[in-house]
């Protein structure tokens, strides 16, 4: 039978280091070659840096969060001594154009707003002063006359909105930004054909990542060049220039963008096209070097990264054996006021949207809703999160429905180990796993066993105590045909495929191998990961590698830690470098020691002879003699440019979406797999959540570093955690933002953290990336929320409580409890 | 604005400088004194970000003014390590994956150091209450606990040490 995958076809692998035991720096915990600048408060984070006669900006936001600009009155802010200049939407646009979208068509957005205001916290005006205390009393000057119009808050009303309550009437005709439906396989023959059909209408709450240092920018506009200068924390500053160079009117090439260390990002700075347009805007109006660091309410309420808030109405068909046939699901995403990405965090999910299970055919309706709030950006998952909530959600609804166990239910239907590289419904694949490996061992390191029996006991003693098991994927290494994949076919937008990193290495005179990234550094660790690899495949001693960043003119492609990607990627441009760096070594050193390159071998940071013990030249001398003495080598080309090169890897293994969209394509198809056990108590008179204990396994290849691969989790367990039990944005109908601080924005704090947390690993390399390396950076919010909603659940069984919605506050659930209590009375 | 005379003592060295009245001691520390360590995460008193330790107790330098410190003696994270290398606690951290971005990092040291100056054996427990009042939004705080138990324990063996050798 002819199959809607049939034309995608799986290219063959371009790995050169195979996975292998025996490695010496790959899979070593060293200690990060990063940390003591940082530790010492040397890490140079945006706010550290100044330039000479460098100027402040503070803005004038949006206390409403709809409505039409009615006039600006600037004169008493720009009388304040101090005061370089006032600046409104108009003004920026004097020098700026809106800023970029990946939506197609673009929804149009200014860096100020001009007309009119689309949500709380939006730029309505800036100020340039002396100082920040300055600007912020000038902006509180700055007097504006609204007139207010209606707000849209909720999902379906605003899907449903006309007249004064549309957001965008100039280009949408409604609040539904996009509206798509997909088939992949028989979705209605599978359908037809099943014995149950599980419902659930699930609700995902808002929130972001809310790293602890916000975004901000040092932008410089140079008069007579006509160029920018611009300093900032973005995580994509060598990509950047290529996407902001339109609105900014100059050409890439005429923009430095200069890296700093970004204070945790998680998606959060991906881009952050916005506030450099802003700010470099401000700097040439001005005339000033301008710096504008946003304060925690402005990164709240203006910052472009809200994550996922999603409706859901989804239906998993099943057999009455308990096999999965078909998933669908009509989903309506609350966008917010603008759409920079599209719908890239559908396109996302794409590639895993069935889970570790075999589910034949999948569909889905996706509807992009436009509300009065700050729009959404990247937030760790980036939309993956959600649909592994479902998957997950749905196997347990199945389970409930059907009277089975849903650990066993999920078994009977994962893929089976030989079953890789797997195909899913939407084309993506799965390059390799081992799914049964890392359950058992999550149940083995839980003890799921025995804590079954000792739930079962504590609940006889009248406690709620609940066990909740997930297993999830997580895809890595994305490929970029995400973010239009799901466009309208006839205005796919801009149809990108490339997202390559890069890497330059050079040895100088000394020896010392230099290093120069062309992405930044995140809170991840691209120093470590480097300096663990190129001392593995140049057999270079790690404290000989020294790092540099490089900024967007001298540097080289590069996209930067975001979808998991990273490690993989620049894993990739390490080998290449190393393969030419390695070809000149050997023919320097070779002709040093008066032998053939064939003859010779890199060991232990020299070029040796092969099989003789000591005849080499270590790589400070063939340096040294090849920068200092040219003479001493033969005449020709070949000996000229010393030891150096620069490397781009594009991407391990990807593939165009189908025309029709029958299918997706490969794009993000280095995948993990990740199981979290957790067992909990509800208190149920209060509704407050205990994690007794926690078991997390997750499998990401071939490891290069454990104990950063296990900060990894970590972290993003804590963020799934505070996702799934404590972290909403809360908006009341008038579209005010009510709780945009730390306070009133719970994350979890180091009491809030499960007290007994145990991670495993499990590695399946890949067959498809150097060394089998797979991405790390977003499983722990991938797994944490399924396996605590699914815990939360089974501690509450006895009260019939279901989960459908998070967060699961103390409030909430307690008002689930009570809901359940009055249903149960009657 | 009227600006006032302050002086101070900063990781050992005695500053003075005029500064207006509302100007908060983080943004001092951070733009007068060009000490860029400590970090600025909320300006509301809740991440613990900007802590320092005045006079022996870690302080939220996002809360109090400039002039509120005149007189005082502060330690920023500039002023942790000597000579001889990282402090103790510093080199725990790395040792032991305490951070990942590091913005949070310089508040959590100044936790720690206050902890372990009161109680230099402190259980898990009171570390998580100790750090309790500072946000990490990378590490999930786990490995934040094992460094600061780690610290304790070779400050410990440190003084151990000290006792030993002849005098
Ligand atoms: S910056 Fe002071 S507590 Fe957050
Ligand atoms: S290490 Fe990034 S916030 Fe703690």
């Amino acid at each position: 039978m002819k199959s809607h995958l049939d034309t995608n076809v799986i290219p063959p692998s371009r790995q050169r280091e195979a996975p292998r035991a025996g490695l010496t720096w790959i899979g070593q915990s060293i200690k990060r070659v990063e940390d003591p600048r940082i530790l010492t408060g040397n890490g140079g984070y945006i706010d550290d840096f100044k330039v000479p006669g460098m100027a402040h900006a503070a803005m004038v936001s949006s206390p409403h969060a709809h409505a039409r600009i009615v006039s600006i009155d600037t004169s008493r802010a720009k009388a304040l001594p101090g005061v370089i200049g006032v600046y409104t939407g108009e003004d920026l646009a004097s020098v700026v154009d809106p800023c970029p979208s990946f939506a197609s068509p673009p929804i149009p957005q200014t860096a100020i707003a001009v007309g009119k205001v689309r949500h709380v916290g939006e730029v309505v005006a800036a100020v340039v002063a002396e100082d920040r205390y300055i600007a912020e009393d000038a902006a509180e000057l700055v007097e504006v006359e609204w007139e207010v119009l209606p707000a849209n808050v909720d999902i379906e009303a605003s899907a449903a909105a006309t007249g004064d309550a549309l957001l965008h009437p100039d280009d949408r005709e409604s609040n539904v930004a996009l509206d798509e439906s997909f088939n992949f396989g028989p979705v209605e023959e599978d359908f037809a054909a099943a014995d149950h059909i599980i419902k659930r209408r699930l609700r995902w709450h808002r929130s972001s990542a809310q790293a602890i240092e916000t975004c901000g920018v040092v932008a410089q506009f140079d008069p007579y060049k006509g160029g920018y200068t611009i300093h900032c924390n973005s995580n994509f500053y060598n990509f950047i220039p290529f996407v902001i160079g339109g609105s900014l009117r100059v050409s890439p090439g005429e923009m430095r963008i200069v890296p700093k260390l970004a204070g945790g990002s998680f998606g959060s700075k991906v881009f952050s096209h916005k506030i450099i347009i802003l700010t470099a805007g401000l700097a040439r109006l001005a005339g000033v070097p301008v710096k504008y660091i946003e304060d925690r309410l402005e990164h709240f309420t203006n910052s472009d990264s809200h994550g996922s808030d999603r409706l859901y109405d989804a239906e998993l068909a099943v057999d009455k054996d308990g096999t999965f046939k078909s998933l669908r699901f009509t989903v309506l995403d609350d966008y917010g006021a603008y759409l920079q990405f599209g719908v890239g965090t559908h396109g996302n999910a794409m590639a895993q949207v069935t889970g570790p299970y075999t589910i034949g055919s999948f569909g889905m309706r996706v509807k992009a809703v436009l509300t009065n709030k700050c729009q959404q950006g990247p937030y760790r998952g980036f939309g993956s999160e959600v649909t592994n909530w479902l998957m997950e959600r749905m196997v347990d609804a199945a389970a409930n429905e059907l009277g089975q166990d849903p650990l066993a239910l999920r078994e009977q239907n994962m893929i089976k180990p030989d079953a890789f590289p797997y195909m899913i419904p939407t084309g993506n694949i799965y390059d390799s796993g081992n799914f049964q490996k890392v359950l058992a061992e999550a149940k083995q390191m839980f003890d799921l066993d025995g804590w079954r029996e000792k739930a079962k006991k504590m609940r006889a003693e009248g406690r709620c105590v609940g066990v909740g098991v997930a297993t999830c994927m997580e895809r890595s290494v994305y490929g970029p045909t995400e973010w239009w994949s799901l466009n309208n076919k006839e205005t796919p937008g801009f149809t990108l495929t490339s997202t390559p990193e890069s890497i330059s290495v050079h040895f100088d005179p000394s020896g010392k191998l230099f290093v120069t990234l062309h992405s930044p550094m995140v809170g991840n660790s691209p120093e470590t990961v480097v300096t663990q690899i190129l001392a593995e495949r140049l057999t270079v001693a790690p404290e000989d590698i020294v790092f540099n960043y490089s900024d967007s003119q001298s540097g080289f492609n590069g996209v930067g830690p975001q979808g998991s990607r990273f490690t993989a990627m620049i894993a990739g441009a390490c080998v290449s470098a190393s393969i030419k760096l390695e070809e000149r070594l050997k023919r320097f050193g070779a002709h040093m020691l008066q032998r053939r390159p064939e003859d010779v071998e890199l060991r232990n940071g020299m070029v040796a002879v092969k099989g003789l013990k000591d005849q080499e030249k270590s790589f400070g001398e063939i340096a040294l003699t090849s920068s200092f003495f040219r003479l001493s080598f033969p005449d020709g080309e070949e000996f000229d440019s010393g030891l150096e090169t620069t490397a781009v890897y594009d991407h391990p293994l990807s593939t165009d979406p189908d025309e029709d969209r029958k299918h997706l394509g490969i794009f993000y198809p280095i995948v993990g797999h990740i199981c979290h056990i957790v067992a909990v108590e509800v208190d149920p008179g209060t509704g407050k959540v205990e994690m007794l204990d926690y078991a997390a396994v997750h499998d990401n290849g071939t490891i290069v570093n454990p104990r950063t691969l296990a900060g990894q989790v970590w972290g993003g367990t804590a963020n799934g955690i505070g996702t799934t039990l404590s972290e909403q944005f809360h908006y009341n109908s008038d579209g005010q933002f009510t709780n945009p601080n730390f306070a009133e924005f719970a994350m979890p704090t180091a009491n809030e953290m499960p007290r007994n947390f145990k991670l495993g690993h499990v590695e399946t390399p890949s067959p498809f990336t150097e060394y089998g390396i797979k991405g790390g950076g977003e499983g722990g919010r991938l797994g944490a929320p399924s396996a605590l909603t699914s815990a939360i659940e089974d501690a509450l069984s006895d009260h019939g409580v279901k989960i459908t919605s998070l967060p699961v506050t103390p409030p909430v659930l307690r008002g689930l409890i009570r809901d359940a209590e009055q249903m149960a009375a009657g | 604005m009227n600006k006032k005379a302050i002086s101070l003592t900063v990781n050992g060295r005695v500053r003075e400088a005029l500064v207006p009245p509302r100007m908060l001691l983080s943004d001092f520390i951070r733009h007068e004194l060009e000490l860029p360590g400590t970090h600025v995460g909320c300006e509301h008193g809740v991440c613990g970000s900007c802590n320092v330790v005045v006079d022996g107790k870690a302080v939220r330098s996002c809360l109090m003014f400039a002039v509120q410190a005149n007189g005082t003696e502060i330690t920023t994270v500039e002023g942790y390590d000597t000579a001889e290398g990282l402090h103790p606690i510093q080199q725990a951290f790395w040792e032991e994956h305490g951070l990942q971005c590091g913005f949070c990092t310089p508040g959590m040291l100044a936790a720690a150091k206050e902890l372990l100056a009161a109680n230099p054996d402190p259980g898990d427990d009171e570390i998580r209450e100790a750090i309790s009042g500072n946000l990490c939004r990378c590490t999930g705080y786990e490995f934040i606990i094992n460094a600061i138990r780690s610290a304790a324990k070779a400050m410990r063996e440190a003084e151990i040490q000290k006792t030993l050798q002849p005098a």
